[in-house]
């Protein structure tokens, strides 16, 4: 308990007390009440919200790949395969990387120059990390290469608890492999899908280290990378608190529509 | 017995006494994660030969020098003595408290007089011309160029060059010639590139690179005592400075939005590009044959002038400041007064450090000593610098986001990047207190 209050609720609150003023952590002048000027500036600035626009479309992006994929190759492993203990273990491998290394080791694979993807899909010289266009997605994908093991881990569990006998019953019924799957596979493992989703989300809106160091195209600028810049590289201490809130807010509200849609899940 | 507890408890003394002497004995200095600091760590061993004074120069990785310096001046931590702190970071670290004023050092030592008066300027004085300093030079730097020499001295190249462009190959007497040369190069079909310049957002490269092109034309990024922008940021020098590096931008390799030093070396180094833009302290590695294969292709030249005779670079390195919540001050002016002797100068150059000290750069003896030094020293004598302000980290960022957007995302004309980008510092100028205009 003490431990909480120290490392989390007292910073929490503190912090928040910054997020009204104009401190600045590397200068030692007078620090001001400032109101509601820092939230009022941020939710102004332009810059932020384009970090915004692009955060929330990096997470769509990314979650849905994730869950596509994750999903897709627990359905695939959920069957008798040879070597299906070695394929999965294989399959875990990426998210177990640390995020600079995969980061790093995709930003060699995306050179346009000497990058393998390029020369493997014939697309010339492609600068993924450097056109506006490209370089969220690259990064978007590099993310769900890392993390859809993630979801196919939760997923394996889920379908692993589905009961056989209600696939049973159903092959006895003669019904169709579509059917089966969207009336017994897919309600019974919604929760768990759901959990699997709200995790990779609030992660996904948080993604720091893999897009700062694979590309510094401003078109592709997270929030917290945003956040960084204006509370480590600019000191702006208090408009930065303001900013980490409204993001904590933001994360809060849409783990709380999953949250409710679990519980929805969790009744049917 | 008696005499046996006054023993112990003298010898105790005796311990806690030296003990003490001990921990006054050791020095810090805090600096990047690079070769230089690697060389100062050679350089200090013999003030620890002559002093018996430890000094450890301790590294952080670049991206997170300024972060971990400004962690600890923040917390007012003595973790470090000394720290070799970026030029940008004088007003922060002087009107924050952090650095303790050397004006009378400065004084005492004659160092406006012995140092090459450019670094005095940007390494030392806070606020511009105000004659209080704060740092001692210690790791001069600034921009420079790296070509092949092999490309440049072909002799069909040459002809060709000639035939196309009316005057001969060689090294540019001015950026528009830069951007001649770069352009002729330009061979994406041989895997042959005209130039590798400074285009990254994160830190300050492509700002770097943009702001010689600016000065050079004759632009300008502001009045620095009067926080004048309107009208010197957007005149039309630094409109057309800034659109021939676009130009250089485009002659480059393939993706390059992204690029720093090791970057720019890395392409030299695969015999990409015929010119690359550097700061000099990164110039070293070009000529070790087991790092860059093209080592014996190389040459070296100094930043030309613009197509008007303006003849600027932009400012790297780095001075030397004390930091004020030390424990060891006393002991660090000492420091500070073996490293501005002229033979720990000499010395410096000689183990590869950029020293400022006029007189070891005028000497031939610097000069002749590798094949960039030259071109070091002459550009030492023209350097420029981005904005010093506590604020500058904001205004670097703006600057970054705005250049990068015109050179390299291709938006909107270089008169309109620099219109917003000056409308946007007078407003952050102004939000931080300066009359700004």
């Amino acid at each position: 308990m003490a431990f909480l209050i120290i490392f989390n609720v007292f910073p929490l609150l503190y912090s928040l007390g910054f997020s009204f003023t104009d401190f600045r952590a590397s200068s030692k002048a007078a620090v001001n009440f400032v109101g509601l000027k820092n939230y009022t500036d941020i939710l102004a600035d332009p810059v932020i919200w384009r970090s915004f626009s692009t955060t929330l479309w990096y997470v769509i992006v990314s979650v849905s790949g994730q869950f596509v994929v994750g999903f897709g190759l627990a359905l695939m492993l959920n069957r008798p395969i040879p070597g299906k203990g070695f394929l999965t273990t294989l399959l875990l491998l990426p998210m177990m990387l640390s995020p600079v290394v995969v980061g790093l080791f995709w930003k060699l694979i995306y050179d346009p120059s000497w990058g393998i993807l390029n020369y493997a899909l014939g697309l010339g010289k492609t600068a993924w990390l450097t056109d506006a266009n490209l370089a969220l997605y690259a990064v978007a994908i590099t993310d769900i290469w890392m993390w859809s093991p993630f979801v196919m881990l939760l997923s394996l569990a889920g379908l692993s608890a589905v009961p056989k006998h209600l696939y049973e019953a159903a092959s006895i019924d003669r019904a169709s492999k579509f059917y089966t799957f969207f009336r017994i596979t897919l309600p019974l493992v919604a929760p768990i899908l759901l959990i699997a989703v709200i995790f990779r989300t609030m992660e996904a809106f948080k993604t720091f280290d893999i897009a700062f160091v694979m590309t510094g195209q401003p078109q592709a600028e997270l929030i917290s990378s945003r956040l960084y810049k204006m509370a480590f590289a600019q000191w702006q201490t208090g408009p930065a608190s303001a900013l980490a809130y409204i993001v904590l807010i933001m994360v809060l509200c849409i783990t709380n529509i999953y949250v409710k849609y679990l519980n929805k899940a969790k009744e049917r | 017995m008696r005499n046996l507890s006054k023993g112990i408890l003298a010898g105790v003394g005796l311990m806690l006494m030296s003990s003490t002497s001990v921990l006054a004995q050791e020095l810090t200095i805090l600096w990047a994660e690079w070769d230089p600091a690697n060389y100062l760590q050679e350089l200090v061993n013999d003030y620890q030969a002559e002093t018996g004074v430890t000094v450890t120069v301790e590294t952080v990785p670049w991206p997170d020098f300024q972060t971990k310096a400004f962690t600890e001046f923040n917390a007012q931590g003595s973790a470090y003595d000394l720290v070799v702190g970026d030029s940008q970071w004088l007003g922060a670290g002087s009107t924050g408290g952090h650095y303790v004023e050397l004006t009378d050092f400065v004084a005492k030592h004659n160092l406006t007089t012995t140092m090459a008066p450019a670094t005095m300027q940007f390494y030392s004085e806070y606020p511009g011309g105000s004659g209080k300093y704060w740092s001692v030079p210690l790791e001069g730097d600034a921009v420079g160029w790296a070509y092949r020499k092999d490309w440049f001295e072909d002799p069909t190249e040459m002809a060709n060059f000639k035939a196309k462009y009316g005057y001969d190959l060689g090294v540019p007497k001015d950026l528009k010639q830069l951007v001649d040369i770069a352009e002729f190069f330009h061979r994406p079909a041989e895997n042959r590139y005209g130039a590798a310049v400074y285009t990254q957002v994160p830190g300050d490269a492509i700002t770097m690179g943009v702001e010689t092109f600016i000065f050079s034309y004759g632009g300008s990024l502001g009045d620095y005592a009067n926080y004048k922008v309107t009208g010197l940021l957007n005149s039309a020098e630094s409109a057309e400075g800034l659109e021939d590096y676009k130009k250089l931008y485009g002659f480059g390799p393939p993706g390059w939005g992204n690029a720093f030093f090791a970057e720019v070396n890395t392409a030299i180094a695969q015999g990409q590009v015929a010119m690359g833009m550097n700061f000099f302290a990164f110039f070293p590695s070009l000529l070790n044959e087991a790092t860059n294969p093209q080592a014996a292709n190389m040459g070296f030249f100094a930043n030309p002038p613009g197509p008007r005779g303006h003849d600027f670079a932009a400012l790297g390195g780095q001075g030397i400041s004390l930091v004020s919540y030390s424990q060891n001050q006393e002991e660090a002016m000492k420091f500070l007064e073996w490293l501005v002797k002229d033979e720990t100068q000499k010395k410096w150059a000689e183990l590869g450090g950029y020293t400022a000290a006029a007189a070891i750069l005028e000497s031939e003896e610097f000069q002749n000593a590798t094949p960039y030094n030259k071109a070091f020293y002459e550009t030492m004598f023209k350097v420029r610098d981005f904005w010093a302000l506590p604020e500058y980290a904001e205004l670097l960022d703006e600057g970054q986001q705005a250049f990068y957007d015109y050179v390299v995302n291709g938006n909107g004309t270089a008169q309109e990047a620099l219109d917003k980008l000056a409308v946007t510092w007078v407003d952050s100028l102004k939000a931080a207190g300066y009359p700004a205009e």
